[in-house]
């Protein structure tokens, strides 16, 4: 014990000797000022990551309070209120809270050095676009604390079970949705400006890195989605309290009204959350290939396409509204027309693969595992999007298992690999590797565990968000509920390895990987707290 | 310098679009409904009066049936005199749904009406209807609320049976303000 807290203390005493090191040239401030003021890029993109991973504990310790009470049928943790609760905060956690913030943190920690910039064009704006996130969370999280609880309508908040229905706190979960919003338009407008404007001579738009491209149109689709986010709950905060009827039928209004304002964001908004995923692993698939990116146009061109499609699909998460056939037949095929760009995507990465000469480190056993269960998570999409099977499916936990392969194989993983392939760029350590592949297999196994048997008693009409079942579910669901606990006690081993690659001594190159290519590989490691004050020749 | 106006100007234009798209969020409900009544679906029914034509008749006859429906809370007594007619396409019909306010209040409710297939709202023309206006009933009374429509001959061939639903919701306390569609 005692030895350990040697270590640490030789450690940190060595930490300060950099820090003094570095306040030569204009190095952080000291103290929690330096947090709370800094407008570097790499200070803010490490307070997005660590924000992100407290969120995702949070938001997993809630899956798996849900998991512990599908254990069984019947009742046995908690009402049935509770549980809607929890399936609620769950979803908008994760999806607020832990993949975009992950991902806008990447943005600004990687950016700046794939582009060869010095920092963002707009840091001040930076550090507010990431402290209004800290307390929209904790707004939203207090709901928990209020009298009638925490929003239970679901993380789509349908009116008018958000509106007529809701507890009182709603009031405090809309103004979180608003700032959240805030903070991600603030965060897309400034990845636009430096992505445009900040890149050195040189640096032309089809020689950007992949995770720029993902990132640029991405921030587009925020631009262009979030406001129509932070309308929809401004229609229901004023249907709440200032009288008006945007979804009460007795008023003149209606409830699928909602729905489509609803998900004319939320389409777009699940592609925000795998883009940059795709940028990420096209990024690692080639460094551990040692091979060029397959077709790097066709890549820019079909996530543009995605992107495109994105706006034009949204009905299909309301097939069973009432839809006259035309409508489900335009949505319909629209929707499938989504898997020839994606399939473009994934055979592209199979082919940068193919005859490559791999090795097989975390980050890329991340990336594989990216490319095989997104796609499962894609042909059930497939599935989903066939409208007269939709009304089978509709509701069921197909979906369930359908939504977390693309998220959790998809961007979480996404994002781990992210994590473990800059690790050593950020903190100048080499990671333990062995812990990272056990990370990764646990996960891997406890994933499959969790999600897989959800298709089969989707198929069999198990409806979600509901916190009991019929007998006959019962052993899939069991299965579930281990695999789950499995998968989030491994997210210890995570943080575990992050937290010692902080602190124990073991230099990495500024290579770091053997094959790896791109502007951020030619600073030191860890990167100076300035990188590219003069900008890099490009060639 | 030259950085700085170059970013200025592309923020300015990402601003406006946060903007023009906050906008669009809410032209979108405006735009809902227009979408719904050009094309006729979700079942909307228009709420104003059709004008009394007695078009070309035609031969051919569909079923109507009738359903009232209370929405939520809503005490009164709710219900259609007659529940099925066979109509002919063309013809102008009358019938009457009963509301009686059971409570010891003054109460004021409003039918919102549904078509069901939604195809067959545009077709379905009301010439009079007491969704047009807000019902006021004192405690206890009990009143016939009168419904007179036709059926335009353009109604596709392969409809045979149509819904036509009233839901009554209770708008005692929101009497002051206006409807919304009503305004339109």
């Amino acid at each position: 014990m005692s030895a350990t807290e040697q270590t640490v203390s030789a450690d940190m005493q060595h930490g300060e000797v950099n820090t003094q090191d570095t306040e030569h040239h204009h190095g952080p401030a000291k103290g929690f000022s330096r947090w709370l003021f800094t407008t570097n890029h790499k200070d803010i993109g490490s307070m997005y990551l660590w924000f992100s991973l407290a969120m995702f504990m949070t938001g997993g310790c809630m899956a798996l309070l849900i998991r512990m009470e599908l254990f069984q049928p019947g009742l046995q943790m908690m009402q049935p209120d509770f549980f809607n609760q929890m399936t609620t905060m769950h979803g908008l956690i994760m999806v607020f809270g832990a993949v975009m913030p992950a991902f806008v943190g990447l943005a600004n920690w990687m950016i700046p050095m794939m582009i060869g910039a010095p920092d963002m064009a707009l840091p001040r704006l930076n550090n507010w676009s990431f402290w209004i996130l800290p307390f929209a969370f904790s707004m939203m999280l207090f709901t928990l604390f209020m009298e009638g609880g925490a929003p239970n309508f679901g993380w789509t908040f349908y009116a008018p079970l958000s509106t007529t229905y809701a507890p009182p706190s709603v009031t405090f979960f809309i103004f979180a949705v608003h700032m959240m919003g805030i903070s991600s338009i603030m965060g897309a407008i400034n990845v636009i400006v430096t992505i445009l404007n900040m890149r050195p001579k040189g640096m032309v738009m089809m020689k950007l890195p992949l995770f720029v491209w993902t990132w640029l149109i991405t921030a587009f689709l925020l631009i262009l989605v979030m406001p129509v986010l932070a309308g929809v709950v401004t229609m229901m905060l004023m249907d709440i309290h200032f009288g008006t009827s945007f979804f009460s039928a007795a008023g003149g209004g209606d409830p699928v009204l909602f729905q489509h304002v609803f998900w004319f964001f939320g389409h777009p908004e699940v592609y925000i959350m795998i883009l940059p995923a795709f940028g990420v692993v096209s990024e690692i698939i080639p460094t551990f290939s040692r091979k060029k990116l397959f077709g790097y146009s066709s890549m820019v061109y079909a996530t543009s396409s995605i992107a495109f499609l994105s706006f034009i699909v949204w009905a299909h998460h309301m097939f069973t509204v009432g839809m006259p056939l035309a409508g489900e037949l335009f949505f319909m095929f629209a929707t499938m027309l989504i898997a020839v760009p994606t399939g473009v995507k994934v055979f592209n990465w199979v082919a940068t693969m193919f005859r490559g000469s791999m090795t097989f480190e975390t980050p890329m056993l991340f990336a594989i595992a990216f490319v095989v269960l997104f796609s499962i998570g894609g042909f059930s999409g497939l599935m989903l999007a066939i409208a007269p099977v939709d009304f089978q499916y509709h509701d069921t936990y197909f979906v369930v298992a359908h939504f977390h392969y693309v998220l959790v194989p998809g961007s979480v993983f996404s994002i781990m690999a992210a994590a473990y392939y800059w690790l050593p760029k950020w903190t100048g350590n080499y990671y333990n590797e062995k812990m990272g592949k056990l990370h990764f297999w646990l996960s891997f196994i406890g994933i499959n565990i969790t999600f897989f048997p959800m298709h089969f008693v989707g198929l069999a009409g198990m409806p979600r968000r509901i916190p009991d079942y019929a007998l006959q579910f019962a052993d899939f669901n069991a299965v579930s509920s281990v695999g789950a606990f499995i998968f989030g006690f491994s997210q210890l081993l995570f943080i575990y390895n992050i937290v010692s690659c902080i602190r124990t001594k073991n230099q990495a190159t500024p290579e770091v990987w053997e094959g790896a290519k791109g502007l951020e590989w030619t600073v030191p490691s860890p990167a100076p707290y300035h990188t590219f004050t003069t900008p890099p020749k490009v060639d | 310098m030259k950085q700085a106006s170059a970013n200025n100007k592309l923020i300015i234009k990402l601003v406006v679009s946060v903007a023009l798209m906050f906008g669009f969020g809410f032209a979108l409900v405006p735009l809902y409904d227009v979408f719904c009544r050009i094309t006729g679906i979700n079942g909307k029914v228009d709420l104003t009066p059709a004008t009394y034509a007695e078009s070309s008749q035609s031969d051919r006859s569909l079923k109507i049936q009738f359903i009232a429906v209370n929405n939520e809370s809503m005490p009164w007594q709710f219900k259609p005199n007659a529940y099925s007619m066979k109509v002919q396409l063309g013809k102008t019909y009358q019938t009457s749904y009963q509301a009686s306010n059971m409570t010891s209040e003054y109460m004021v409710a409003q039918a919102v009406p549904s078509v069901s297939p939604s195809e067959a709202a545009q077709y379905l023309q009301k010439v009079d209807c007491f969704c047009f206006n807000r019902q006021p009933l004192k405690a206890g009374e009990v009143k016939e609320m009168g419904l007179a429509f036709n059926i335009d001959p353009q109604m596709p061939e392969y409809i045979k049976t149509i819904t036509l639903s009233y839901t009554l919701f209770d708008i005692t306390a929101e009497d002051s303000k206006p409807i919304a569609s009503t305004n339109l």
